[in-house]
This record gives structure tokens, C-alpha cells and sequence, in this order.
């Protein structure tokens, strides 16, 4: 076909400016790369189809894995939320969880401008079409306009966008998210290139008005004071808005059965896989007929509009069964709904296809992130386009690709659940997913990720300075505590001091550290017995005393990371052809074949890779490894 | 998947029952930690990790808990890379017999080492470079036969009542842990909480269920103690003659008097792998001879705590009333006929003691030709495990993998339960019950993740 060049050529293309698009663009541009991202539409950038909200277990904990690295969702978030609360303290450090509700239109302004002012980066609103590749390997996108942006390194972060089609009740159209153009004639472009699709589901409620709801009928959910997403944030001052929470009723139930037949769950005309993580109202009541009502938050959509988001309503009933619907819940008895809920279908790639690096098997510098890969929720998106971007622009000078280990951060369980085990449905990143979960904190991913980020070359001289302050607070706190010349001696005053604060008395002396070990005493209660205690800051209190209080367990967790370590660390050479292998059984070499697993370890996640399948493979690359040192040993 | 992990494994490297003395291997990272812990020198302050390479340790292998001294051993060091393995080995010669060799191995297990895969020594020994490229090949075929047919083996043995128990106690884990790690990633969803007092009684409950599991385990007993076997039948039938074969030596005395085997005797022997602890007894014999009634006694009374008792027969002379008045004793116990003497003339029909003795096994043997002893060996085996054995060890690595992993389990829940006292947030709690859960499912086969987030599905209404 006859395309026209453009006269610039980006070392990396991303295509789609949502959340997996925007870190995928930031990073290489702020590597040094010439960046190019294309958007269907320039008014949505960073937009929230969805929830107007980040967060909960496990999703705040890759917010702040991204902020660790260097990417931008953590900061975009502080600049602009409304209100923010801390979920789960009860129940664990490990899962300590933020919530914050974001101003939508100020979340995508903010992150709009950060990429239109990032120098390497160019911003342009095009639909493309066509990925060019030549010989296996990517050469650039062709979009609507027929013009060909040459690019070293493609990256798809196509969203619901590839093939949407949103569904009201019997009313269907195609459609990407909010009534976006949709991208077809891309999805058929990868079909061509031999990537195999799948078509996946998911859905979003009803929007209202403000002023047609009765608030005083629900239960107010204010914000916390104190809290920040990015470690290096201020925390949220000023008034924060209220969200709402009120309940379903027993008359909803019964007009959703009455209608169940008007949707397309149940009238079968939806082909996609649904996630269990977030079902639609009529799935609810339909799978849990027991249950006499079900939790609804109404939640702002921002500062500049009087829209409210029906969290927990999520459905795909025709409009009229929504509206009659909406109006037997408290508060919400004369509700005006102005933008109705729907559900949405879209192609997604088999993750299977991919490399941990986000990378496509077949296809050399294409990569894939987000909801293409199979995942739902702004935060995983985030965190795969953040890798795929860096492992982009390390490519491009040849360096190792960014792999994160299960062991190292969320997002690394993430990308190896999604590439190692497919995904039969809408992936949901949970803190039930994480082997180590405690290792894996909300409080500490700056000690784990940073020094990765500086590695690549994503962290600024000043976030690195804020990380080193920390990791050295840390360090001379613990001594102090462990220091046997500050120990704290059983005299009467500090019996008494004990008593006040309610723990156990002293028989011997010890150290602040074994104090500190007790559940009812915090670090400040230490400065009782120890005159000269550091002065630290809440950041590096809380890092104390998580590892003080919860030193066996962490130190149980660290040592089961460390058994498997050697395992991780076995790689296994790309060319293996498993089919060669004639000690594993059929099933394991057709699963190794098409995963193509790095390392022993991986491939010992892999379904229907059996414990003697793995010890024949170990026993294989060492022959494999001595065979081939024998040959360098001769030549 | 447990052969990944680089830890520390062990397990007894001589045979079982055969041999004078035996050894205990240990290899891996904390075989020479696992060593202190176990190992008294006589020289006191002398610690085994201290120790230089390619030496050998006299002293004592001592029980902390029950303040024991196990056995008598020799304790031979060797540093990586100078082992077999490659990595750091101990080795334990203990003074012999099952028992102590058995309780050594329980302690190292107790330490934290676990019990090795088959072939898994040669298996570190080849990826350490220690051995030969040639050997490759046949370490794959052990592994891989050994482990599919233990892997049959134990599905064969899930069928049973094991599998039903264990999965009890699984589920009550598993519903636990869905509601707990439901309640951790949906804060925000209504979850009824479980109260103090229903969580302490859950995690009682899988304790409980699994004591009693160990307690009542067949195979646990078996090779703490050996299988009490005890040969059963009248004076002169052949008894010691049987012992004898099983021992390959002859230890009792053997006379055409009858009566002369006057104490009892106690002999641990390998059959196939399984320890039988064999009982001779003097015969069943209403007497006045003080010293013959004691005999008698004697044998009433072991053959009320065997574990299976061998009775046997004399073709030769037919079924007495001797033979009859001993079968009305034990008859209620697990039970072998055995029909001695074919080499002679039989007085009395097959038929006839085949339908006298419907309900057992026959097994018809001369111990003077050596003819259906092997039929005898199969039929104990068969006996004792329900179920046909083919010639190799593989059921009992199964089975003492069982008793550990439930061991392993026991402990975890203990933690949890700690953990529960102590008030610690439900974050600690799971992790201690997800360990209970991987090692009860090191025996059912399954895994805990997958099921814990399905079951989080299906019990709970959840997401937005």
C-alpha cells in the first residue's frame, strides 16, 4: 500500500494513552528515547472509564511498586485526588491498603500535560491501524489517516478498545470505552501477524446526579488525614469529599429477576469472558439469591462535576430496567441517571504469547500491556506499560530486560501469573496471589524497588537522596535498638513507666529492641527508656517497627525466598526445543514449548509441569551446560 | 514443589532391618546446624559445624525433648564440594537395629531437614558436578519411574479412608483461609466476620484431627516400632524354623523336643522394606511344667498385641486339637495360615483345611525345600497394606512421607494457633495455615492457591 512517511522516526511507538499508555510512553522518553504516543482521542488521555478511584490491597501496593520506579501514577494521583483512606489496618501490615478517589477531568488534565511536557515524548491524536513488520521483527504503525510512523519498538496498550462493543440490555453497538471510537481494523491487524485473540468482558454502572439524590439517607465515608500514594508526596491537605454508603434493596432484587432475561448475560448474546472480581449487579443477585442486599458506594467523580459513580451497580440491563432499578435504593428513590451502565467486549492477546518482558513471542520490539494482556484495573495496566516501556528502551541499548521477581514486588507476580498461567478471565491482582506476601509491603516497596529504578535510570538524584534517607534512618535506629550499652534496666521507675502503658513488667535487663518486640509498645514509647533515641521520621518509624514486631514471620518468608532463589536463577536457553526431550512427558513438552519459561523456576509454575518433568530439565541443561563448555574448552 | 528448593535432605542410606550397623545421610546447607542440634560429642564443648572436613566424630545422638539418648554413633563430616552431593553432608552410623535408625531419622526430620526423593542424592550429585554425564540418564529413569509409581501409589492409597480424613481437614483450612484472605483483599465487603472463639475452635479442630491421624497411623507404628508379628501354632509345626529363614541365621534353638523354644524371642527383619518385628514363641500348650506354662502365657499375651499374627500348620500331622484350641486364641487377629511340611506326606485333604480356614490367606511353604516362601513374603506384605506390592520401596517412602508431611502440618497449625492467642492481625495467621494446607496437600496432591481464591469466589459475594 502507499503509505506517507512520517520524516521522523521514534525509537519507541506506543499506541493508546490510558494508564498501561502513559507509563509506557514516560519511561523510555524519560530514558532518552524519542517517544511517540498515539491516542484515539486527546481529550481522554489517563482517562477513568471506570471507577474514579485507585486502590485497595494489592492494587495501592503496585501504585506505590510504580512510584518506586520511577513511573508517574503514584504522583498523577496525589496531584489530584479528592479523598483518601487507608484500608485493612486491623489485619496485617503486609496488606495495609490505600484507597483514594480521584477528580477524573484533574487526573487526566495533569497527566496530559506531564507527557505534552516531557521532552522526548510527542503526543499526537491518531487511530492506528496497521502494524508493519518485516522478517519477524516491528518496523511501525500505519494509522487512519494513512500515514507511517516508522518506530524501533512498538507498544499496544489497546485497552477495551480492539473490537468493542458496548451492550445496554438488547441495545448493542460497537463501541471502545465511554462511546470511543473503537479500533477494528488493529484488532485485524494482529490477527494477520498470527496473534491469537480472545474476546473478554467487563462492565461499569450507572452515573447520577448529585442533586437528584438524597444523602442523608446513607451512611457518609469521609477520608483520613495524613496519607499520600507516592513516598515522596506531601500528604493530601484540606477538605475532602464525602462518598456515600447505602445498600440494594429487596424490590431491586425482584425487578432484576424480573428482567434477568432483558440482559445479555443470561440472553447469551455476550461472547466474552467476565472477571469474577468485579460482576455485574444481575450476577450478584443471581448467584447469591440469599443474600438480602448487597453494598452500593456513591462516590464523586470530581471537583467540576456533580456526577456520582454507583459503586457495586455495575450492569448491563436495558436503561429503563435501570432507572426503575435505581429507584427502590435508599436515597436514590428519584435518582437521574445520566450516563446508563454497560457492558463492554473486547479482543485481548493470549498472554501466553508474551515474554516476561512483555514482549510478543513471534514478534521482535512488539510489546503489550494492560488489558491487551488479559488484565482489568488502571493499576495493573500501569504496572505492565511502566515494564513494557523500560524493557522497550533497554532493548534498545541492549541491556537485560526488567523482570521482577515474585518475590520483589506485585507487579511481578502479575506479568509471571499472566505469561506462565494464561488468564481464563479478566486478571485482578489480589494480596492472596503473592507467595510472600509480607515481604511484599505497601511500606517498603521504595527499599525494594528503588534501587532497580536508579539502576535503570528512571529515579531522579532527589528521589534517590528521600529513598537513601530512609534505608539510613532505618539502619541506625535498628542499631541503636539492638546496641546491648542501651539497654533498658528493670528499675522501679521503669516499671512503673510499663505499667502506665500497660505491658508486662521487666525481670532482667533488655535490649529496646526486645521491648520494642512487644505488641503494646511503638517506637515514641521507647524514648521512656532510652534518652538519646534516634529522631526519625513516621516513614522510618513504621519500617522499624514492622520488622522489629514481625521479625520471625519475615524472617521465615526471606528464608523461603532464598531456597528457591537458585531455582529463579537456573536459566533456561531460549532455542531449547522441549520436543527433544524425550524424558518429559507429552503434555509438559507441549505446555514448556509454548510458555518458553526463562528459568527452572518459571517452568515449575507452569499447569501440567509435573516435579519429575522438572528434576529431567535440570538434568538436561547440565549435560547441556557441560556439553557446551567442553566445546568452548576446544575452540 | 519441593525437589526446587535448596534445603536439606536426609535419609537412611543403608537398608532397612539388614546389617549390623546403619547410616543416616544429611545433605544440604544445615546439615552440619541439623548435626549440633542432635549430636553430643563426648568431648562437650566439641559442635560438629566446627569441624574440618573428612573427619569422623564419636559420640551420642540425643533426643532434647524427651532428655533421651538415642544410640551410640559415629558422625563423619564432609564440607562442600568434598561429598558425594557436593554440598555439605553428615553422615550418622548409628549401632544398628530399625528402632534407633528410625528414631534418628525422625530427630533430623524434627530438625528441619526433609526426607529425600528418590534418587534425589545422585540427582544434587550430578548438578554439582559430582558425578559423570553417563549417569544422567539413568538418574532421569529412577526419578522418573520412582516417583510415577509412588505417585500411583499414593492415589491409590487416597481412595481409601486416609484421603477422606485428610480431605476433612482440608476443608475446614480451606474455608478458614477463603474467609480470611476474602476479608484481607475486600476490605470494603461485607464479610461476617469469624469470632475469636470460632476461629480457636476451628484451628483446635484440625489439630485435633490430625493427631489423631498420626496417632492412629498404621505406618507411623510400623516404623517407630516395627510390624509385631507373631508366629503362632503347636510345638515342633516349625516356628523357629520360619524365624530362622526370616533371619537367615539360625538364633533360636531349633530341637525335635517340643517345647524347647522356651523364651520369647524378638528379631526385627526387612521384609521388602517394611521392618516386621518377629515373635517366636514357645507353642500353646496347656502344661504343668512351670517353666512351659509361663511359655504359654507368654504367648497369649503377645498374641494379643501383635499386629498380625502368623499361625501355622503342620500338613504332616493335620489339624489337631492343639491346632484348634490355638486358632479359637487368636482368631479375631489379622491372620496368615500357614501350612508347613509339604515336602512330607499330607494327612489331611487341601480341601479340607481350605474350607476350615476360609476366611484367611493359606499359604502352603516347606521350609526344608525353601518352597512358597516367596508367596509367604508377598502375602505378609499384602496383608499388612492392603493391596498388591511389586518389589521395590516405593510405598514405604510414601508412607513416611505421609506421617511427616502430617508432622509438618501439625506444627503450622500449632504456630497458627499461637498466633491466634497472641492476637495477631489475620495477615499472620494465614501465613501459618497456608503452610498447613501445602503440607497436607504434599499428601492429597493438590495445591492451596488456586483453591483458595475459587473458594473465595464461591462463598463470597465480592467486587464492585
Amino acid at each position: 500500500m502507499d503509505f506517507k512517511k512520517y520524516p521522523k522516526e521514534y525509537d519507541v511507538i506506543v499506541i493508546g494513552a490510558g494508564h498501561a499508555g502513559c507509563e509506557a510512553s514516560l519511561a523510555p522518553a524519560r530514558m532518552g528515547y524519542k517517544t511517540l504516543t498515539l491516542t484515539v482521542s486527546l481529550d481522554h488521555v489517563a482517562f477513568m472509564p471506570c471507577n474514579p478511584s485507585l486502590g485497595g490491597p494489592g492494587k495501592s501496593h503496585m501504585v506505590r511498586e510504580i512510584d518506586a520506579l520511577g513511573g508517574e501514577m503514584a504522583r498523577n494521583m496525589d496531584e489530584t485526588m479528592i479523598q483518601i483512606r487507608m484500608l485493612n489496618t486491623s489485619k496485617g501490615p503486609a496488606v495495609h491498603g490505600l484507597r483514594g478517589q480521584s477528580d477524573k477531568d484533574e487526573y487526566h488534565k495533569r497527566m496530559k500535560q506531564v507527557l505534552e511536557q516531557e521532552d522526548n515524548l510527542d503526543l499526537k491524536q491518531q487511530i492506528a491501524e496497521e502494524i508493519i513488520v518485516e522478517d519477524g521483527v516491528v518496523k511501525g504503525v500505519v494509522t487512519k489517516t494513512g500515514v507511517f510512523f516508522p518506530g524501533k519498538k512498538v507498544i499496544l496498550t489497546t485497552g477495551t478498545f480492539l473490537k468493542g462493543r458496548i451492550i445496554i440490555g438488547e441495545a448493542k453497538f460497537n463501541a471502545g470505552p465511554n462511546q470511543q471510537y473503537p479500533a477494528n481494523k488493529l484488532s485485524d491487524s494482529l490477527k494477520d501477524l498470527g496473534i491469537s485473540l480472545r474476546r473478554f468482558k467487563t462492565g461499569t454502572p450507572p452515573r447520577v446526579s448529585k442533586k437528584s439524590m438524597d444523602f442523608s439517607k446513607m451512611e457518609p465515608q469521609p477520608g483520613e488525614e495524613g496519607l499520600s500514594f507516592s513516598y515522596k508526596s506531601e500528604p493530601l491537605k484540606g477538605e475532602q469529599v464525602m462518598c456515600y454508603l447505602t445498600y440494594t434493596t429487596e424490590e431491586t432484587h425482584r425487578i432484576i429477576n424480573d428482567n434477568k432475561m432483558r440482559t445479555p448475560l443470561f440472553s447469551g448474546v455476550i461472547e466474552g469472558v467476565g472477571p469474577r472480581y468485579c460482576p455485574s449487579i444481575e450476577d450478584k443477585v443471581v448467584r447469591f439469591p440469599d443474600k438480602g442486599r448487597h453494598q452500593l458506594f456513591i462516590e464523586p467523580e470530581g471537583l467540576g462535576t456533580d456526577e456520582y459513580y454507583v459503586s457495586g451497580l455495575s450492569t448491563s440491563l436495558p436503561y429503563d430496567v435501570q432507572i426503575e432499578m435505581a429507584r427502590t435504593i435508599p436515597g436514590l428513590e428519584e435518582v437521574e441517571i445520566m450516563r446508563p451502565g454497560y457492558a463492554i467486549e473486547y479482543d485481548c492477546v493470549d498472554p501466553e504469547e508474551l515474554k516476561l518482558d512483555l514482549e510478543l513471542k513471534k514478534i521482535k520490539g512488539l510489546y503489550t500491556a494492560g488489558q491487551i494482556n488479559g488484565s482489568s484495573g488502571y493499576e495493573e495496566a500501569a504496572g505492565q506499560g511502566l515494564v513494557a516501556g523500560i524493557n522497550a528502551a533497554l532493548s534498545l541499548e541492549e541491556r537485560e530486560p526488567l523482570i521482577l521477581k515474585r518475590s520483589e514486588a506485585y507487579i511481578g507476580v502479575l506479568i509471571d501469573d499472566l505469561v506462565t498461567k494464561g488468564t481464563p478471565e479478566p486478571y485482578r491482582i489480589m494480596t492472596s496471589r503473592a507467595e510472600y506476601r509480607l515481604l511484599l509491603r505497601q511500606d517498603n516497596a521504595d527499599q525494594r524497588l528503588t534501587p532497580i529504578g536508579r539502576e535503570i535510570g528512571l529515579v531522579s538524584d532527589s528521589r534517590y537522596e528521600h529513598y537513601r534517607q530512609k534505608v539510613e534512618g532505618v539502619k541506625k535506629a535498628l542499631k541503636y535498638l539492638r546496641d546491648k550499652d542501651n539497654k533498658v534496666n528493670p528499675t522501679q521507675e521503669v516499671r512503673d513507666k510499663l505499667e502506665e502503658l500497660e505491658s508486662g513488667n521487666l525481670s532482667k535487663p533488655v535490649t529496646l529492641e526486645a521491648l520494642l518486640r512487644r505488641p503494646e509498645i511503638s517506637y515514641t514509647d521507647l524514648k521512656y527508656f532510652a534518652d538519646d533515641l534516634p529522631e526519625v521520621n513516621k516513614d522510618v518509624i513504621e519500617q522499624v517497627e514492622v520488622q522489629v514486631k514481625y521479625k520471625g514471620y519475615i524472617d521465615r518468608q526471606q528464608a523461603q525466598v532464598e531456597q528457591f532463589r537458585k531455582m529463579e536463577e537456573k536459566k533456561i536457553p531460549e532455542d531449547l526445543d522441549y520436543n527433544q526431550l524425550e524424558n518429559l512427558r507429552l503434555e509438559a513438552r507441549e505446555k514448556l514449548n509454548k510458555i518458553k519459561p526463562i528459568s527452572i523456576g518459571q517452568a515449575s509454575r507452569i499447569s501440567g509441569v509435573s516435579p519429575a518433568d522438572i528434576s529431567a530439565l535440570m538434568i538436561y541443561l547440565e549435560q547441556y551446560n557441560r556439553s557446551k563448555k567442553d566445546d568452548n574448552d576446544e575452540s | 514443589m519441593d525437589i526446587l528448593r535448596e534445603d536439606t535432605i536426609t535419609a537412611i542410606a543403608t537398608p532397612f532391618g539388614t546389617g549390623g550397623t546403619g547410616k543416616i545421610r544429611i545433605s544440604g546447607p544445615d546439615a552440619f546446624k541439623i548435626g549440633d542440634q542432635i549430636f553430643k560429642s563426648i568431648q562437650k564443648e566439641k559442635k560438629l559445624s566446627n569441624q574440618k572436613t573428612y573427619t569422623a566424630h564419636y559420640g551420642f545422638i540425643y533426643d532434647g525433648e524427651k532428655d533421651k539418648k538415642i544410640d551410640e554413633v559415629v558422625a563423619i563430616l564432609m564440607r562442600k564440594p568434598h561429598s558425594f552431593t557436593g554440598e555439605n553432608v553428615l553422615e550418622i552410623d548409628c549401632h544398628g537395629g530399625m528402632t534407633p535408625l528410625k528414631a534418628v531419622l525422625d530427630l533430623v526430620l524434627a530438625e528441619g531437614a526433609r526426607l529425600a526423593e528418590p534418587g534425589e542424592f545422585s540427582q544434587r550429585a550430578f548438578l554439582n558436578g559430582r558425578i559423570d554425564l553417563a549417569q544422567a540418564e539413568a538418574i532421569i529413569e529412577i526419578i522418573n519411574s520412582k516417583t510415577e509409581k509412588s505417585l500411583d501409589i499414593a492415589v491409590d492409597q487416597l481412595s481409601g479412608k486416609l484421603s477422606e480424613q485428610i480431605g476433612e481437614i482440608r476443608e475446614t483450612a480451606v474455608e478458614v483461609l477463603a474467609h480470611l484472605e476474602a476479608a484481607i483483599d475486600y476490605p470494603e465487603d461485607e464479610i461476617e466476620d469469624f469470632s475469636p472463639s470460632q476461629l480457636e475452635d476451628k484451628f483446635n479442630y484440625i489439630k485435633d484431627e490430625i493427631e489423631k491421624l498420626l496417632k492412629s497411623s498404621k505406618q507411623g507404628k510400623i516404623y517407630k516400632e516395627g510390624l509385631k508379628t507373631v508366629i503362632v501354632g503347636k510345638p515342633n509345626v516349625g516356628k523357629s524354623s520360619l524365624l530362622n529363614y526370616f533371619l537367615e541365621e539360625k538364633r533360636a534353638i531349633v530341637t525335635d523336643v517340643p517345647g524347647t523354644t522356651r523364651d520369647v524371642i524378638e528379631e526385627f527383619v526387612n521384609l521388602k522394606g517394611i521392618p516386621l518385628k518377629i515373635i517366636d514363641t514357645a507353642g500353646i500348650r496347656e502344661t504343668s511344667d512351670q517353666v512351659e506354662k509361663i511359655g504359654v502365657e507368654r504367648t497369649r499375651a503377645s498374641a494379643e498385641k501383635a499386629d498380625l499374627v502368623l499361625f501355622m500348620l503342620d500338613v504332616n500331622q493335620g489339624i489337631t486339637e492343639e491346632d484348634r484350641k490355638i486358632y479359637q486364641l487368636i482368631k479375631n487377629k489379622p491372620l496368615l495360615v500357614i501350612v508347613n511340611k509339604t515336602d512330607l506326606p499330607a494327612n489331611i485333604e487341601k480341601k479340607k483345611i481350605e474350607a476350615d480356614f476360609s476366611e484367611h490367606s493359606l499359604i502352603w511353604i516347606s521350609l526344608l525345600e525353601e518352597e512358597g516362601l516367596e508367596e509367604l513374603r508377598e502375602n505378609i506384605l499384602k496383608e499388612i497394606l492392603d493391596e498388591e506390592i511389586s518389589g521395590d520401596d516405593a510405598v514405604i517412602i510414601t508412607k513416611t512421607r505421609h506421617k511427616n508431611a502430617l508432622n509438618k502440618a501439625l506444627k503450622a497449625v500449632e504456630r497458627v494457633i499461637v498466633s491466634r492467642e497472641t492476637n495477631m492481625p489475620y495477615d499472620f495467621l494465614t501465613i501459618d495455615l497456608k503452610d498447613c494446607l501445602n503440607a497436607l496437600g504434599e499428601i492429597t496432591g493438590e495445591t492451596a492457591a488456586d483453591d483458595i481464591i475459587d473458594r473465595i469466589f464461591n462463598d463470597f459475594c465480592l467486587g464492585k
